[in-house]
């Protein structure tokens, strides 16, 4: 699954209205921030730690999900996206290399339309955000959680790999505890926003759209919309990945975002 | 005593494998309504109404109706239709609605509205009942889980509201706001229909009862957990100051009356057979392991003692006894398999012995329901029948029997046990309620 790390992470807890929101940092150099998925996250992986070589790599428990507390008056993804604002706010981190893994690259662009002046480009991973014109996202609230996850691997064998055929318990409690907030803020619509796609333009910041060849989750069109809409950023497809290319391709991930951070 | 007849009005479709059939899976949402047939519809929904006025006129109390989304083993999808008739076509008796899904509905004034014109039109009759909903509901009508429990309350509060304040005032909750509540009609009963609530599953509905002491109403759970659940609403009506008794507990359970016990036995078994509950004990469907956890709906460390076995032994086809508490979650991915027929068979007849199903002659039944009323000491009773694969025919033979025999015998047995109703003993003081002939008189607190 993953290997020893040379570069540690340690958790910080970081205060925001109210509310105790945990991240996991790690390395040196440029800062790059990212967002989780909707089934939260499982740690240091392995895109976290080949980005730490080079990076300050900054990787927060979206609130309510993980550790961090739950803001109970919630209802969107934007919501999340003035939160974690006001996170990177108080970390005083500029030049940020924000990027967002799917329900992650939906806040990463809510927060980018809200205000960009601490984003020096942002990376959008098969995001959710946009209602695909043809074809639907997948809607995992009618799936079990490991069909879910499943779907988004580019080969569904890689799953048993990862998480043998019993399914630990602790990860389970993650999927569903996460499922939870995902609802509190996206059961309907699902996994788009209306009031997000009109307000891409003003998005000024580089901006890098990265998408798995054979992404079973969310329509490529949704990307295709996120390039289409964004004033500056291109489509990269990953060959040989799925939904979530930080599993199927963590490496080339890694570069496409050290790349982006450099650019 | 308060003795009520129900049924779910399941589709009963003879041209498909629904009716009758013991192989084919009826999974949760997972039937196509490309196979509805709005003819037989119409057949069915007028039949079930005539059997309510059948129950009327065999002497029940009261006939009660549920409401379910998208199933084919429950066709009470728009319940409060079906109530509007019955307050029309009846004439005495109370209409229950065992319940209303609250949390699903986004305007829930316009539910206080229809809830007031049934009681109006029924002079007082209505009795209404409020549910989370199974996670059925909430997909259906795409209400998020999350806030179910939040929205359930909301939606109550506001409605005794609207029935109980003078209008105009605004609401402005956490999930609701108007800016003009002022419903031109008000309940007919003072201050409001009598409200009962019914559940299987959550700890939470049944503190939330008892607190509120609104009678709860277990539905066909064993007896063993349905006593412990009892137990629990009457440990929470002492924390909060009352005594609970016989008015504020209602119990649900399937009987079906024959005049021979081998025709009973055979009637009985279609109590199996056909659209049955998906979420009852010995149903041929099976639950969603997805839609029984929806994210947020229940939480999952306060199940009662029913909810930890009886449904997830339903969801599986298994018996209760093989069920330990650990295994209340769905395996992940499994689709449980439905039950073989021979398997159904052992589930009946053990069905029968633990008096999760009561069929036989008025003779036998009699001391069952009295073992029933003895172990459990509700003051509301419903008969549950005609249900599953039972024809028409099925449903009025039984019905004749339990108006000559089963209900006179019943009241005795009530009667001598003191089990008054909630129409007899106020829940909210339990003081003796007067007994007048004209509605109007019996509402809730």
């Amino acid at each position: 699954m993953t290997t020893e790390t040379a570069i540690a992470s340690q958790r910080r807890v970081i205060p925001v209205a109210g509310l105790d929101l945990h991240l996991r940092e790690g390395g040196d150099g440029p800062p790059i921030v990212i967002l989780h998925r909707s089934t939260g996250t499982l740690g240091w992986d392995t895109l976290e730690k080949k980005l730490a070589e080079r990076f300050r790599v900054i990787s927060p428990d979206l609130p309510g999900f993980g550790e961090s507390e739950r803001p109970d008056w919630a209802r969107e993804p934007r919501d999340i996206a003035l939160l974690v604002a006001r996170m990177l706010e108080r970390l005083e981190l500029t030049d940020i290399t924000l990027v967002g893994l799917g329900f992650g690259g939906f806040v990463a662009a809510e927060l980018a339309t809200a205000n960009e002046e601490r984003l020096k480009s942002l990376v959008l991973v098969g995001a959710a955000g946009i209602k695909p014109r043809e074809g639907e996202i997948v809607d995992q609230m009618l799936i079990e959680h490991g069909i879910y996850v499943r779907q988004g691997l580019n080969d569904e064998a890689d799953y048993e790999a990862r998480f043998g055929s019993e399914l630990h318990a602790d990860i389970k409690d993650i999927w569903e505890f996460s499922r939870i907030m995902t609802a509190r803020v996206s059961w309907s619509p699902y996994m788009f926003s209306r009031r997000l796609a009109p307000l891409l333009s003003e998005v000024k910041a580089p901006s890098l759209v990265v998408w798995g060849e054979n992404d079973r989750i969310i329509p490529r069109d949704s990307g295709q919309q996120y390039v289409e809409g964004l004033s500056d950023a291109r489509l990269e497809v990953v060959s040989g990945a799925g939904h979530i290319v930080e599993w199927d391709a963590p490496e080339q991930l890694a570069e496409l975002i050290a790349a982006q951070a450099a650019g | 005593m308060l003795i009520g007849r129900f049924t779910e009005r399941p589709y009963q479709d003879p041209e498909s494998g629904y009716f009758g059939a013991t192989g084919r899976a009826i999974q949760d949402l997972s039937i196509s309504n490309a196979e509805y047939d709005p003819r037989l519809g119409a057949d069915l929904y007028n039949r079930y109404l005539d059997e309510q006025v059948a129950a009327e006129e065999a002497g029940f109390d009261a006939v009660m109706l549920n409401e379910h989304h998208s199933t084919p083993f429950c066709m009470g999808g728009t319940v409060n239709t079906e109530a509007a008739i019955l307050a029309r076509i009846t004439d005495k008796v109370k209409i229950v609605l065992n319940g209303n899904v609250l949390p699903i509905w986004d305007d829930p004034l316009w539910l206080a509205e229809e809830l007031a014109t049934i009681d109006m039109i029924s002079r007082g009759r209505l009795v209404t009942g409020w549910v989370r909903g199974t996670g059925r509901e909430s997909i259906a009508h795409n209400a998020p889980p999350p806030f179910n429990w939040e929205r359930f309350q909301e939606a109550h509060d506001f409605i005794i509201k609207a029935w109980t304040d003078d209008g105009p005032f605004r609401w402005e909750g956490e999930h609701y706001d108007y800016r003009y509540v002022n419903p031109w009609m008000k309940p007919y009963q003072t201050p409001h229909p009598q409200i009962m609530i019914p559940g299987v599953v959550s700890k939470n509905t049944v503190k939330w009862a008892a607190e509120h002491r609104y009678p709860y109403l277990m539905l066909s759970t064993r007896l063993e957990p349905t006593k412990l659940s009892f137990d629990y609403y009457r440990e929470v009506a002492k924390e909060n100051g009352y005594e609970a008794g016989p008015q504020h507990i209602g119990y649900l359970f399937k009987v079906h009356v024959e005049e021979t016990e081998e025709l009973a036995y055979e009637v009985g078994k279609k109590f199996l057979d056909g659209p049955g509950n998906i979420f009852l004990e010995g149903s041929r469907g099976t639950a969603s392991p997805v839609l029984q956890n929806l994210p947020g709906l229940t939480d999952r460390k306060n199940l009662l003692p029913t909810g930890q076995v009886g449904f997830v032994a339903a969801s599986r086809g298994r018996d209760v006894s093989d069920v330990a508490p650990a295994e209340a979650e769905a395996k992940d991915g499994a689709v449980p398999k439905p039950a073989g027929a021979p398997a159904m068979q052992a589930d009946y007849d053990t069905q029968l012995e633990n008096l999760t199903i009561i069929a036989g002659t008025p003779d036998s039944v009699i001391p069952k329901i009295r073992h029933v009323l003895e172990t459990l000491r509700p003051g509301t009773i419903f008969f549950w029948d005609g249900d599953g694969a039972m024809t028409h025919e099925d449903s009025m033979r039984s019905l004749k029997l339990m108006g000559s025999d089963v209900l006179p015998a019943v009241r005795d047995i009530a009667a001598e046990l003191d089990l008054p109703s909630s129409f007899e003993v106020n829940t909210m003081t339990n003081e003796p309620m007067p007994q007048l002939e004209e509605a109007g008189a019996a509402g809730g607190d």
